[in-house]
């Protein structure tokens, strides 16, 4: 793997942009009507990879607004309400990077425990936001399974970590 | 010298509290969006230009990459039509039989349904016009549950269609842009749908919770449901047309009443879009006040001469009784005279009476005339 070394500048498009359009890319992919033995395929919350990886990398002007336009994308593209993905994502974010420091030095299994919680804030987020605005509550096992899915996409997140955590040094 | 060296390099509170800001005036941001839609409604314009336009932008990558999966599903299908001819053929045989059963019941049916609406003058729906359309897209998650199809605005289809597949009821029509349009199905947690059970007649709400299975709310009366009740549109609200199949009842985990959707019995990759109009709501009434009444027949006029004649004959029923003014008997022979009278009230249950039903007060008889 190649690594970003310390004399490398940091540049927004290789962390933030193509990260972005790979995310809206598989979203448009796993949105194709697909039915295999009378099951549907899942539907993973691609950016929550990069709600959590952003925000263990380094904090960043640019990533909020990032996370704003893709959760923009989702609630378009999926026919929800705008502005709940957002939310959501920002929501997430904001964990994390409000506790940057605890997760220094951490290992694999350490940033995953972390991912389970920056989801399940994503989570619970759409779940509070879907309330307000519905005045309905979803179903709890729906979102367990959409939890589920997106917890799946953890090896990503700790690729993109791994890829650019060194990137800054002002960050270590 | 650059603001990294010297005395700035170890500062980081600036940019911290920069990200922090940018943070809080994203957040800012998305809850001003989320405050300002109005998803879920039937208004056109709820539906927005940027949802229409992204709708429009996602099309060709949903046909490009749903063709693919349809091509497979017709291979798959073919292959299997040639492996399980024998056992097909058996079925489809069994399946004859049953239908030519239900034909000659249908041909009853329809003969004596027929008899029955003439005598009564009732006034049908004219048959409703459908568009077929590819499914493109699909939203499932418990958020949102939508999908792209890939007729729009060009083939005549508007907000608030219902869609079907080829089972049951999927949803309705949200947006409609060029060439494609958006559907909310029935398990979405901001879909609302107005049912009612086939056999008691019982109405109730049902309500989408992201989940296959979508709640029944409201239900009214006794016992109006029981596990494997047949779920039916009510028609309440004029949105959909009443009798489209939705459901068989079970039973959720919590206990509460839920639908099994018909949908669910196949691939929805194929969706039919009715092109639904409440018309009883498209009368406009001043207009039908104000339109002249057609000229009645010699045949006609002798007969309301007659009625006229007779209901002046007839004996004022005495004031202290508190009955309503005399009503025709209800005697086989008095049926056409019923029909004349009510031309236009007597829709079928649960359909909305006709504005045209309510006369000027000073015009004379011949102005209720059909």
């Amino acid at each position: 793997m190649t690594l970003i070394s310390a004399t490398q500048r940091l540049d927004p498009w290789r962390w933030l942009g193509l990260p972005s359009l790979i995310c809206i890319a598989a979203t448009v992919v796993f949105a194709t009507p697909v039915k295999i033995f009378g099951l549907q395929a899942p539907e993973p919350v691609f950016p929550i990879a990069l709600a959590f990886a952003w925000a263990v990398i380094r904090p960043s002007v640019l990533a909020p607004f990032a996370l704003l336009a893709l959760g923009l994308f989702l609630d378009v593209f999926w026919g929800g309400p705008v502005g709940l993905w957002p939310l959501s994502l920002l929501a997430a974010y904001a964990t994390i990077v409000s506790v940057r420091r605890v997760l220094s030095g951490l290992g694999w299994w350490g940033l995953g425990a972390w991912y389970l919680v920056a989801a399940a804030v994503a989570m619970g987020a759409g779940l509070t936001v879907t309330v307000l605005t519905a005045s309905n509550a979803p179903s709890l096992i729906g979102i367990g399974w959409q939890y589920l899915a997106s917890l799946a996409l953890f090896p990503f997140a700790h690729r993109l970590i791994q890829r650019f955590e060194d990137a800054d040094v002002r960050f270590r | 010298m650059s603001l990294r060296d010297g005395p700035f390099q170890d500062i980081r509170i600036p940019l911290t509290w920069t990200a922090a800001i940018a943070l809080i005036v994203a957040a800012v941001i998305g809850v001003a969006i989320l405050l300002g839609d109005r998803r879920g409604t039937v208004q056109a314009q709820a539906f927005g230009a940027t949802r229409s336009v992204a709708d429009s932008l996602a099309r060709p990558a949903g046909e490009a990459l749903s063709a693919p999966v349809r091509w497979t599903g017709d291979a798959v299908d073919y292959v299997e039509g040639y492996f399980f001819a024998v056992s097909e053929n058996r079925r489809l045989h069994a399946q004859i039989r049953a239908l030519e059963q239900s034909r000659d019941q249908a041909v009853a049916l329809t003969n004596e349904n027929g008899r029955l609406r003439a005598i009564l003058g009732l006034r049908t729906e004219p048959p409703i016009p459908m568009v077929a359309a590819h499914v493109i897209s699909d939203s499932r998650g418990p958020f949102a549950n939508s999908r792209l199809a890939d007729a729009g605005r060009e083939k005549g289809v508007a907000v608030g269609n219902p869609v079907m597949s080829e089972h049951g009821l999927v949803g309705r029509v949200v947006g409609v842009a060029e060439g494609v349009s958006r559907v909310l199905m029935v398990t979405d947690v901001a879909s609302r749908t107005p049912v009612m059970i086939d056999r008691t007649g019982a109405r109730a709400i049902l309500t989408g919770d992201g989940g296959p299975s979508p709640k029944l709310a409201y239900l009214r009366g006794m016992d109006p449901v029981k596990v494997g009740d047949r779920v039916l549109t009510s028609g309440d609200g004029g949105v959909l047309p009443r009798g489209l199949p939705v459901g068989t009842v079970v039973t959720g985990l919590g206990g509460d009443w839920r639908v099994r959707l018909d949908a669910d019995d196949g691939p929805i990759d194929f969706v039919r879009i009715l092109e639904f109009t409440d018309f009883s709501q498209l009368a406009s009434q001043p207009a039908l006040n104000q339109a002249e009444p057609p000229p009645l027949s010699r045949a006609e006029q002798a007969e309301l001469a007659a009625r006229l004649a007779a209901a002046e004959a007839r004996p004022t029923p005495p004031a202290a009784s508190g009955a309503r003014p005399a009503a025709a008997p209800k005697s086989p022979s008095s049926a056409p005279t019923l029909a004349a009278e009510k031309p236009t009230g007597a829709k079928p249950s649960g359909a909305k009476p006709a504005p045209a039903a309510k006369p000027k007060a000073a015009k004379p008889p011949p102005a209720i005339a059909p």
